[in-house]
């Protein structure tokens, strides 16, 4: 039965008028409703160095006191430390995983302190391309732990990045979204602050580091975020503690020169950085993480491995030879040692086969020579019966020889006493 | 704008993947050991995000694809007309020199609609010549192959190393079945067909031409199909292993109690009683299509339409789509040909296999399905 497809292509999709209500205006609502059933996930690591504030921040951000001890700084090397939380805000449930870097900047020698970094971020992406490539796989129920978001959390020394951070950084862009922030912002002036904030920018495109950009393609947030991204990276202060500032209670860290409110847009940056990262961006930081770097990941992944979409010469292609190749090498290597376990094999047998047969024989010589041993005594014990029979023999004839004799004799000698009684007998009389 | 009937049904709650870019949030999985409940001693705005994700939405559009199967002179592309408001075909009319197609031919067109800001891209396909043959054995394998086609189009544009950000999506998301009004039983035809479908792709069966049936005899001809159709073990949308949850059952069981749909299809105006309705003008009165006394297009409408479109594309996304790339990459292990990180075997010269019973979340049927 013939099949004729008739498709227009693409240039020829129209619009077309509507002349009444038909309903799928509520699609977005389904598409809503139904992420909202499931929950969302959201994974921040934060990069900084210990004693900089990653904890506070992360419960400022989140108003929740996440447990958390303080970490030491002896650690021998950086170690990713991951937390997972489940938030709900009215109907939608968070579940939020912070990654921690422990002992960041605080070893003597750092040349292999972003390399903890840089394997868990891979880790994370091998884990679900794992999923991804499997036959049988469930990427809708999948806990996707892939990170979302970097915040770099800068040292506050008014001059400029250090090298570590540069060298993190550098590691990290292709691989994540940065978002870099002045930690401690308290503790620099005003003044300060701004050259601060300009100096690290065009150290950062001086070299070349891509941090996150706020997408301003979308017409409702490209205001916002153009207006923000001004300000990157944001100063920012996080504290936990409650000071009542007029007659209402806020987050502040008090002074003995002032109180500086967490969420005064002119203490810190505190409530920019809470609106780009969690109000206005986080879908995005998710879509971003998805099609942007976990795409490169597997790229790069997949070529590693040989495969390949193209040929050099940009046919359409598969990877035909070297997959052809690596296959039949690979079974004319089973076959190989197939060949050779069945030589082995053969061999053994032989082998033992011989081994028995040289007992059999040890064992049929030594049978024979019992045998033989066995006869050779029989026939000594057959000649002695035969002797000792004879004596008997012997000595029985003797025997009733002496016991005839002995009774003769006696008879004799009876006769003889009857004689001599009769005699004497005779001659009494 | 005038919203007949806005009785919207709590949407159908099922795991899924929304979009192909957005991954899926995470689902009810046994939380590691430390994924304390906190409580969060104020507002922090994660709520935001459901906006962040409409929006994205809006801006990207949807797709929808649907298919309508059944003979000629059903109705099927006067009904695709009415429910989308829209001349997306020209009706048919037979007898004016336009020759029977010999042969099953596949129609696709799509177009681009739009409704208060959100824009869906819409290709339906039509069936011309589907069992108007006098042999009509195997007349379901040109749909089966064209619905294994458009999996085979996916599956080869997300095996690739460098993928498209967004995979145009052609697959087949619902397929419209019209039964034809006879007001006995399903015929073999049928059978065979919706057993061969019901695996592969979501089907939604439809009394065609209801006005002709009185309401008591839709009764008895919907309740007979229903019977016919559990003792040939075919699933028809929503299908009963798919409930997630008891919301999703309780609202499934509704819809599933009343399918196959009686409906009529009319693209004309009349004037009934000052209004101005949709619908098909005799002589003994006018079959309103959107009043629910005359027939049940609205609870077609809103099923297609209005609650369970996302739905269907996840079911076709999560497990048919899945399936048949079970079924490929099951095939591919021998043989190595082909673009992208595993060498799919050439695709069979006709693409009907159907790969077989669901093998993606199969929950047991419950102890009604079982009697014949």
């Amino acid at each position: 039965m013939a099949v004729a497809v008739g498709r227009p292509s693409n240039e020829e999709l129209r619009n077309l008028s509507l002349s009444g209500h038909v309903g799928f205006d509520s699609l977005p609502d389904q598409l809503v409703n139904k992420s909202t059933s499931q929950g969302f996930c959201f994974n921040i690591l934060c990069v900084g160095e210990t004693g900089i504030g990653k904890s506070t921040l992360m419960d400022t951000l989140f108003n929740t006191k996440f447990e958390s001890d303080p970490a030491t700084h002896n650690e021998p090397g950086v170690r990713l430390k991951a937390r997972s939380y489940e938030l709900q805000e009215s109907n939608v449930r968070l579940k939020l995983t912070i990654v921690d870097t422990v002992g960041f900047g605080d070893q003597i020698n750092k040349d292999d302190s972003y390399k903890p970094i840089v394997e868990y971020i891979d880790a994370q992406f091998e884990a679900y391309l794992q999923e991804e490539l499997k036959i049988k796989r469930s990427l809708f129920n999948y806990h996707d732990t892939r990170v979302h978001a970097c915040l770099y959390f800068i040292a506050p020394t008014g001059h400029s990045l250090k090298s570590l951070d540069l060298v993190t950084m550098k590691k990290l862009d292709s691989k994540v979204n940065i978002i870099p922030i002045i930690a401690k912002a308290d503790t620099i002036a005003k003044n300060e602050l701004h050259k601060f904030k300009s100096k690290i920018m065009s150290e950062l495109v001086s070299n070349g580091v891509q941090i996150y950009q706020f997408p301003t393609d979308e017409e409702t947030v490209a205001e916002i975020n153009a207006t923000m991204s001004v300000h990157l990276p944001f100063s920012v202060v996080g504290s936990t503690e409650e000071v009542k500032i007029g007659n209402k209670m806020a987050k502040a860290r008090q002074y003995p020169w002032g109180v500086v409110q967490v969420e005064n847009e002119n203490h810190c940056d505190f409530v920019k950085l809470r609106e780009m990262l969690i109000r206005v961006n986080m879908e995005d930081l998710r879509e971003q993480t998805h099609s942007r770097h976990y795409e490169l990941y597997r790229r790069c992944k997949l070529e590693e491995m040989g495969f390949k979409d193209t040929d050099p010469d940009s046919k359409p292609f598969s990877l035909q030879e070297t997959y052809e190749a690596k296959r039949n090498e690979f079974l004319g290597e089973l076959q190989k040692k197939e060949e050779e376990m069945r030589q082995m094999f053969v061999m053994r047998v032989k082998e033992k086969e011989a081994e028995l047969k040289e007992a059999e024989k040890e064992l049929h010589e030594k049978f024979d020579l019992l045998k033989r041993t066995h006869q050779e005594e029989k026939k000594k014990v057959e000649d002695k019966k035969k002797e000792l029979e004879e004596e008997v023999n012997n000595f029985q004839k003797k025997k009733a020889a002496a016991q005839l004799l002995q009774s003769q004799a006696q008879q004799s000698g009876a006769q003889q006493t009857k004689k001599d009684k009769d005699k004497k007998n005779f001659f009494f009389m | 704008m005038d919203r007949p009937g806005d009785d919207r049904h709590p949407c159908a709650l099922g795991p899924m993947d929304p979009l192909r870019w957005s991954p899926s949030p995470c689902t009810s999985r046994p939380p590691s050991p430390r994924t304390p409940p906190c409580e969060m001693l104020g507002h922090v705005g994660i709520e935001a995000v459901l906006e962040q994700l409409k929006i994205k939405a809006m801006k990207m559009g949807f797709e929808f694809n649907i298919m309508v199967v059944g003979q000629s002179g059903l109705g099927k592309s006067t009904m695709v007309n009415t429910l989308f408001k829209s001349k997306m075909w020209k009706s048919t009319l037979p007898g004016l020199g336009v020759p029977m197609p010999q042969t099953l031919q596949l129609q696709s067109v799509t177009h681009i609609i739009e409704e208060n800001g959100v824009k869906l891209k819409l290709t339906v396909t039509d069936t011309p010549g589907f069992g108007d043959q006098i042999n009509n054995d195997k007349c379901w394998d040109p749909i089966l192959g064209y619905i294994n086609g458009q999996y085979e189009r996916y599956l080869q544009e997300e095996i690739l190393i460098t993928r498209q950000r967004h995979i145009p999506d052609t697959r087949v998301h619902c397929c419209v079945y019209f039964v034809p009004p006879t007001g006995h039983c399903l015929r073999p035809l049928d059978i065979e067909f919706l057993q061969r479908l019901c695996r592969t792709v979501n089907v939604v069966p439809v009394i065609a031409r209801a006005d002709s049936l009185t309401i008591e005899e839709r009764e008895a001809f919907r309740r007979r199909i229903q019977h016919d159709l559990r003792a040939h073990c075919i699933e028809v949308y929503p299908q009963k292993c798919f409930d997630e949850d008891i919301n999703d059952r309780i609202l499934n069981s509704k819809i599933r109690d009343r399918i196959p749909f009686a409906v009529v299809g009319a693209d004309q105006e009349h004037l009934v009683n000052g209004r101005c309705v949709l619908g098909r003008k005799t002589k003994w009165g006018i079959i309103e299509v959107e009043n629910m006394a005359h027939c049940e297009f609205p609870l077609l409408r809103d099923l297609l339409i209005r609650s369970h479109l996302q739905d269907l594309k996840d079911i076709t996304h999560n497990v048919h789509y899945e399936n048949y790339r079970v079924f490929r990459l099951n095939q591919s292990h021998a043989l190595p040909r082909g673009p992208g990180w595993v060498n799919l075997a050439p695709a069979p010269a006709d693409l009907t296999a159907t790969p077989g019973p669901w093998k993606v979340r199969w929950q047991a049927h419950d102890s009604s399905d079982e009697e014949c």
